[in-house]
């Protein structure tokens, strides 16, 4: 699919004709800050680093092989990188950010575990927002392309991504999945991601907001055990509160853990099924978008 | 968790440095892994091993260093070692402490012909 950046193993699942053109996103490469300067190892390697080997057990992995090759024949010589390892991803989501904002959508990325209600919760809230906000949908799931069957049926647009063995969408496949949406001016783009509460904290996808989904029937303690989504989120959804009856999941202890890693989280109660709450949350959602429908 | 994104993404730095400072073949490889994330080491090197082969990268030695975990408390007003990630203050015990080091993932430095 791509050859710049050689797409991995997530395949898009896409409308696009045979010989339209590709790629609308430019890949950015986070060229940002390396230096320039190599420090010199006139010698060949002998492993006296200049950082300390911590007391956690650092694993040296390379202790080995690196004295084994054979010096002098060669010039070897030691360069500083400095490159985050997640700094090509966050290249391309600085890419859709402003892609988004120039385009005025707003985009939010929603996590959680499998199975807290995020297609169902996307479902409803398409169907009560349609009429006001343009609204398209990028769903990441390891197979299937379910879900986006189940939003292509509220009418909106839907790019379904498969992850293949990936446990998390990133910046580039969205990038991807930006250039195969109809184009929008204004509106709201729900990106649901792969059911996963550990990894995707860690990718940014160029969205506006992380919305992390949380159901009462997961054990209030979620945000203690999962604490990096919960810290990287701006609000949490309590979904199914309508099985609250039925369970002794305690709401405040669990709100209250959640607070505790992210003292700025906003927080609602909803149920996708009863419409509890959702008034709240479409609340906070136009409070944040720009370019309402014309009616 | 997400190793192999984490070492195709290594690679893809590797590859791209190449490119810029015209060396061909890269012996050692150093990371830098805070000790608060959520990287396996034994897993990035698993997976470092399968995807560098045929890339300027094959063969190279990984060395990952680990960064301790680190913080500062606001009522203490110093640094202090943190164990967990929203962990409390070692002197004091309080919970308003600011992670300062822990969640790096860093490709620091590496050797090439
Ligand atoms: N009782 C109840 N069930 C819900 C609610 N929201 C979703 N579900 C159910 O939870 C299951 C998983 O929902 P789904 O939207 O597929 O979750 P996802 O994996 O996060 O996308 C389905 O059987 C839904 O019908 C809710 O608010 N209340
Ligand atoms: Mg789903
Ligand atoms: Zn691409
Ligand atoms: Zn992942
Ligand atoms: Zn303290």
């Amino acid at each position: 699919m791509c050859s710049v950046c050689g797409c991995g193993t997530a395949t898009i699942e896409t409308t696009r004709k045979a010989g339209t053109p590709d790629h609308g996103h430019h890949h950015g490469h986070g060229h940002d800050h390396t230096h320039d300067h190599d420090h010199d190892h006139d010698h060949a390697h002998s492993h006296d680093h200049d950082h300390v080997h911590t007391p956690h057990g650092a694993l040296d992995y390379g202790a080995g092989a690196a004295g084994a090759h054979a010096p002098g024949l060669t010039q070897e010589r030691m360069v500083s990188i400095e490159r985050d390892i997640l700094s090509k991803n966050d290249g391309y989501a600085r890419e859709n950010r402003a892609r988004l904002a120039d385009r005025h959508v707003l985009a939010l990325n929603f996590v959680s575990s499998p199975g807290s209600g995020k297609t169902t919760l996307l479902v409803r809230a398409i169907e009560d927002l349609k009429d006001k906000f343009d609204i398209a949908v990028i769903e990441g799931d390891q197979q299937t392309s379910n879900d986006a069957a189940r939003i292509r049926a509220t009418g909106a647009p839907a790019i379904q991504i498969n992850t293949g063995k990936g446990c998390h969408l990133d910046a580039h496949m969205v990038g991807h999945a930006l250039d195969d949406l109809p184009r929008q001016e204004g509106g709201l783009l729900f990106i649901e991601n792969v059911g996963n509460l550990v990894c995707p904290a860690a990718f940014d996808l160029g969205e506006a907001h992380k919305v992390v989904v949380l159901s009462v029937t997961e054990g209030e303690d979620k945000p203690a055990k999962y604490p990096d989504m919960f810290a990287a989120a701006d609000l949490m959804l309590l979904n199914k509160s309508d099985l609250l009856p039925h369970l002794d999941f305690d709401v405040g202890a669990c709100l209250a853990a959640a607070l505790r890693v992210n003292p700025r989280l906003q927080t609602l109660v909803v149920s996708a099924r009863s419409g509890e709450g959702l008034a709240a949350f479409y609340a906070w959602i136009e409070a944040r978008a720009n370019g309402a429908k014309a009616p | 968790m997400h190793e192999m994104a984490l070492t195709e993404s290594i690679v893809d730095i590797l590859q791209e440095e190449a490119r810029r400072r015209a060396f061909s073949r890269v012996t050692l490889v150093r990371l830098e892994i805070g000790a608060l994330g959520h990287v396996d080491p034994r897993a990035l090197a698993f997976c470092f091993d399968a995807v560098s082969r045929g890339t300027i990268a094959d063969g190279a030695a990984l060395d990952i260093v680990s960064v301790p975990g680190q913080g500062w408390c606001f009522d203490c007003e110093k640094a202090t070692p943190l164990e967990e990630r929203f962990g409390a203050c070692a002197h004091c015990g309080g919970r308003r402490v600011q992670m300062t080091s822990g969640d790096e993932m860093r490709v620091k430095e590496m050797e090439v012909e």
